[in-house]
């Protein structure tokens, strides 16, 4: 009896370890997960390689790649220079392939109800995904709000992340980690921003 | 991908002040960022190909550049919710629209080299 009880209770703790790492795969990491890991890219880099963690410099690479008109920005050497960076994205596609496609999470995310409200003002009316379906989507191509925020939105990321020399990985992690004055500067330009957008702009377009 | 930090409704909730999420998680990145370099510089440990780590500092008496850069980039970063990265990572989750902003990124970066001497930095 007590040797058949010991053996349902392990094979039972055997399975719900297993089932709980599935579920650690399939669920939503809290930030006290995630923020660790994202940061520990900073001195992976560093120490693999000697690198800076900074992603937009790879839109740089892939001008410099193609330099239509030989524009002097993109003139350097982008495989000597990015070619490190550029296989850095490819596993960021394979990462986004493994936790947004592979092990999704199958419930919508759980946002907090007042932005939720905020957005439902706004017209959104599917919550299920990463992003609204009501914008990305190829049909919404067909409208200006879809211009506005698939293009306008995506340009402007283009232009602003280069202007300001780094993105939130070169500035925000990186150059925080590293207490540069700038990138302090420029992370208060993204939210300067980010907050204009969110309750000036957004009213408007919307 | 798993902490949603590539999610356009995260990035709302993180303007909108209405929760810790994201704050959390660039906090705590930046914190072992932190930690880290401080150590690397401490001990001056090598990198693999055993060269001595140093990380070029960012001129800080460009204000223009980081103020206006930055608030462009913010504009974009709310209006389409995903940085570079994450452009990235959703289009390896299968959602191939992302393709659009990523073009519109590229022509964004294309446009700043052609007009970068005509800028104030």
């Amino acid at each position: 009896m007590y040797i058949w009880f010991r053996i349902t209770t392990q094979s039972k703790t055997q399975t719900l370890s297993l089932t709980r790492m599935f579920d650690f795969l399939y669920q939503p990491w809290p930030w006290y997960v995630a923020g660790p890991l994202v940061g520990l890219t900073v001195p992976l880099l560093l120490m693999l390689g000697g690198k800076m963690f900074g992603i937009s410099e790879n839109l740089r690479h892939v001008c410099a790649a193609c330099n239509i008109g030989n524009v002097s920005f993109f003139q350097y050497d982008w495989k000597k220079n990015g070619a490190w960076n550029l296989t850095f994205v490819l596993g960021v596609i394979l990462g986004g392939f493994l936790g947004g496609f592979l092990f999704a999470n199958p419930n919508p995310i759980a946002l907090a109800e007042s932005t939720v409200q905020d957005l439902m003002a706004l017209g959104i009316t599917d919550f299920t995904g990463f992003v609204p379906n009501d914008l990305f989507t190829w049909s919404a191509l067909t409208t200006p709000i879809g211009w506005i925020v698939l293009v306008l939105g995506g340009f402007l990321v283009g232009f602003g992340a280069r202007y300001a020399g780094g993105c939130t990985s070169g500035h925000a992690i990186s150059g925080l980690s590293d207490l540069q004055l700038a990138s302090l500067i420029a992370v208060i330009g993204f939210f300067a921003g980010g907050l204009l957008m969110t309750y000036v702009i957004y009213p408007i377009i919307f | 991908m798993k902490s949603e930090v590539i999610s356009w409704f995260r990035i709302q909730e993180m303007f909108r002040f209405d929760s810790f999420h994201m704050y959390g998680i660039i906090g705590v990145a930046i914190a072992v960022g932190l930690i880290s370099i401080q150590l690397i510089k401490k001990f001056n440990v090598k990198d693999l190909s055993g060269n001595p780590i140093t990380i070029p500092p960012k001129d800080p008496k460009q204000v223009t550049r980081y103020i206006v850069g930055g608030s462009m980039f913010g504009l974009g970063w709310a209006l389409m919710g995903a940085c570079p990265g994450p452009m990235f990572a959703l289009i390896g989750s299968g959602l191939t629209i992302i393709i659009v902003p990523i073009l519109a990124a590229l022509a964004g970066t294309y446009t700043y080299g052609l007009l970068r001497d005509k800028l104030p930095h």
